[in-house]
């Protein structure tokens, strides 16, 4: 190797951090993104969480809302700033920035009014409202502890609205797997959803490298597993089917399948929807389901499905995501 | 400060005989510093993509991250034989800087590969596992070199500065990632490329400043002969050599990890999970501040005894954390015992290891050590996992601070004789 003096290679060194700099910065302020632009004709019209034929979604971060008649149409849009929303009996939950680092839980009044705020750990991912509007859940994912570990994990709390302080994570309750009291390190939840007597709640569990559908008791904080492979349960309004996605041939590298579980007869039944569907589904009414699909650059849109394995997927809510009907 | 001192290199060539009395005060060489800018800019382009992944994935790419976890297991067993097989080739053709350059480079342009994956997530994986085979690929030959430019008796400074500018650089990291982000908003890209210019900046100090080897060093003539993959492999059959793998293999399997000791911290204190992230922090500050005294220390009472401190440190910590102690004495002290543990044992052991290597296969030796404790750490948390299944959290912590005893016992036995030898000193 050519001897360079120390001073050489001290220039050197400096012209490459100069040059290697410009380049960070240059690149910086080309990705720049620009302000967002200010979101399309809210009109007089505010959103509202009261019932009624409206679908509730986030849309560029705000939370807004479309008639359900003409979901592709006009859009009232909020200032609400929201990652994930999803409401019922005019109780709305909100998971949106705290800082620009954190997140926070927002618990809205009808009129978008905050009622409860507290901060939740992670990256929002997940959240629900009982159909009475009292009981309130979110799942969050928490990073590893470094990049070489890849250790993500999930964090699922449920709020009794009546009762003080979160359950700030489920982690604590008790775990009946296959009729034997279990516990393990690598325990994790998301996706709750509540059943109508506010106490009994739907969830997915995963440990051992397998994913359960598991019932929930909040009150006696205990949890058991029905059954294999199913993730983001999401009750029907009559209490007898369970939307899910699951994972196909029980690899979730492979993708979902939009899929209902019907209770009594624990039969799954395929949707016609056949892309990977990555969210916890919701039920526009007994027979149709809501859901966030991405395009290939993670644009997203709300689609609709029948609940039985008739009819096809038809796009409901361009540029949208989160859904929640407000019925 | 302490690095005001070690400014100017050392320009005497390492000495394998006795140290020289005069030399107590000796500075760190200037390849130890070069090597230690090098890790500290590398640290800062890594930790900065540490940092924000779990946002970019989530956030930026919308993916679901509970599809990563798979990965694991296989990289870090391919990783650990090519960890062996770097070390080999660094040793046989004498080319320690161009190996752990082409491991630095790996990482480097795995940065820019994050840019390029897009939402794949197979994509994502096959990036991250070419930054940790990078990661693996370097270490070994970059502490070979950190040992063959230092004399044996102040190797635990070496290892100890070595292993503080590091930290720093982990330290400094997420907040460049931090200021990034506030100055291009939401722009996850910006701060890849960011990485990847200052990772590169690192491979530039790389091949300007460390040298394969000392100045004034004359190759031995045992060096015109190459290396032979026999020769390697007869490594093992060196007694102490054998000794201070088994030792490393067994200390390995005496950590359960970091995962699992700041869930057990947050567990016991019910601790807000929004602070979970903090626990890494205290460690490393602990880490960074204690690293270099220690290495001095484990120059003047010995390299062992304070290997066997470090592990013992660990075993208090595991006992704190099935203990009485509660609130905010037990955060402290079990962070700062674990930031001792990591000071007192992650360079000072590869400076106990370092002279009991013959140097022609110095790089080989480490790769061997270094790999024995990462296979060896992966049993155990996979074996800590069941028994906290088992038998639960807290007695699966007890077990654990029995298993440090046990362990640290027999390393004593397989050491003692080998370790002094090493630390041999005249006053």
């Amino acid at each position: 190797m050519t001897a360079l003096s120390t001073r050489a290679k001290l220039v050197v060194a400096t012209a490459s951090a100069v040059l290697l700099g410009a380049v960070a910065a240059g690149y910086a302020a080309v990705a720049a993104e620009p302000a967002p632009a200010p979101t399309t004709a809210a009109g007089a019209a505010a959103v509202t969480l009261e019932p009624g034929p409206r679908l509730l979604t986030v849309t560029d971060r705000r939370v807004s809302s479309v008639s359900l008649s003409d979901p592709s149409g006009p859009r009232t849009v909020s200032t609400r700033e929201c990652l994930r929303v999803y409401a019922a009996a005019g109780t709305g939950v909100c998971l949106g920035p705290e800082t620009a680092w954190s997140y926070q839980l927002v618990v809205l009044d009808a009129a978008l009014g905050a009622t409860r705020t507290f901060a939740i750990p992670g990256l929002p991912n997940r959240a629900r409202v009982s159909a009475s509007g009292r009981m309130v859940s979110w799942t969050t994912f928490v990073g590893g502890d470094s990049y070489t570990s890849s250790g993500f994990s999930t964090r699922t709390g449920i709020l009794d609205s009546r009762g003080g302080k979160p359950v700030m994570s489920l982690e604590h309750f008790a775990v009946t797997r296959d009729g034997r009291a279990y516990r393990s390190s690598d325990v994790n939840y998301w996706g709750v959803t509540f059943a109508a007597d506010d106490n009994l709640f739907y969830a997915t569990m995963s440990t051992g490298g397998k994913r359960y559908l598991v019932r929930g008791d909040f009150a006696a904080r205990t949890v058991e597993t029905v059954k294999e492979n199913v993730e983001c349960p999401s009750l029907s309004p009559d209490g007898r089917r369970i939307a899910f996605k699951e994972a196909i041939d029980a690899d979730p590298a492979k993708g979902w399948r939009l899929s209902v579980l019907d209770l009594a007869t624990m039969r799954v039944t395929a949707t016609a929807e056949t892309a990977s569907v990555d969210d916890q589904p919701a039920w526009l009414d007994d027979a149709t389901l809501a859901y966030t699909l991405r395009q290939s650059d993670g644009r997203p849109d709300v689609w609709a499905v029948p609940a039985d394995a008739t009819g096809a997927p038809r796009l409901l809510v361009p540029g949208a995501e989160s859904p929640s009907p407000l019925i | 400060m302490y690095l005001s001192t070690v400014s100017r290199p050392a320009t005497d060539p390492p000495d394998p005989g006795p140290a020289r009395p005069g030399r107590r005060i000796a500075l760190v060489s200037g390849n130890v510093i070069a090597l230690g800018t090098v890790s500290l800019i590398t640290d800062v382009s890594a930790e900065m993509v540490t940092a924000i992944l779990p946002l970019y994935l989530v956030l930026g790419l919308q993916l679901s991250p509970l599809a990563f976890g798979v990965i694991d297991g296989v990289y870090t067993g391919a990783t650990a034989l090519l960890r062996v097989v770097g070390g080999f080739v660094a040793d046989r053709f004498r080319r320690r800087k161009l190996v752990a350059g082409v491991g630095y480079a790996l990482s480097a342009v795995a940065k820019l590969g994050l840019l390029l994956a897009g939402r794949s997530v197979p994509a994502i994986g096959a990036v991250i596992a070419i930054d940790r085979l990078g990661k693996g690929v370097r270490s070994a030959p970059r502490d070979a070199l950190i040992t063959l430019s230092t004399p044996p008796e102040s190797l635990g400074r070496a290892f100890g500065v070595h292993r503080m500018m590091d930290s720093v650089g982990a330290f400094l990291g997420p907040l460049v990632a931090l200021a990034v982000l506030l100055a291009v908003g939401q722009s996850y890209d910006a701060v890849f490329v960011a990485s990847f210019c200052i990772a590169a900046l690192a491979v530039v100090v790389l091949v300007l400043f460390v040298r394969e080897r000392p100045p004034g060093t004359a190759t031995d003539d045992s060096d015109q002969v190459r290396v032979s993959v026999r020769e390697a492999l007869g490594l093992l059959r060196e007694q102490s050599t054998r000794r201070i793998v088994l030792a490393a293999g067994l200390l390995g399997l005496a950590t359960i990890g970091d995962g699992f000791v700041y869930l057990l911290l947050q567990r016991r204190e019910d601790l807000d999970l929004r602070w979970f992230p903090l626990l890494a922090v205290g460690t490393s500050l602990a880490y960074l501040v204690l690293a270099a005294p220690i290495g001095v220390l484990a120059d003047r009472v010995g390299r062992l005894p304070v290997v066997v401190g470090g592990y013992a440190a660990l075993g208090v910590t595991y006992l704190l954390l099935a203990g009485p102690v509660g609130g905010w004495p037990l955060l402290a002290l079990a962070l700062g015992l674990y930031g001792l543990f990591y000071a007192a044992t992650d360079g000072v052991l590869i400076a106990l290891a370092g002279p009991v290597l013959p140097a022609r296969l110095r790089t080989t030796g480490i790769a061997l050590v270094q790999t024995g404790q990462a296979l060896a750490y992966l049993g155990s948390s996979v074996l800590f996992g069941l028994a906290w299944q088992a038998w639960g959290p807290q007695t699966a912590i007890r077990v654990a601070a029995a298993t440090v005893a046990v362990i640290l016992l027999v390393t004593v036995v397989l050491l003692a004789p080998g370790f002094r030898l090493v630390t041999r000193r005249v006053s």
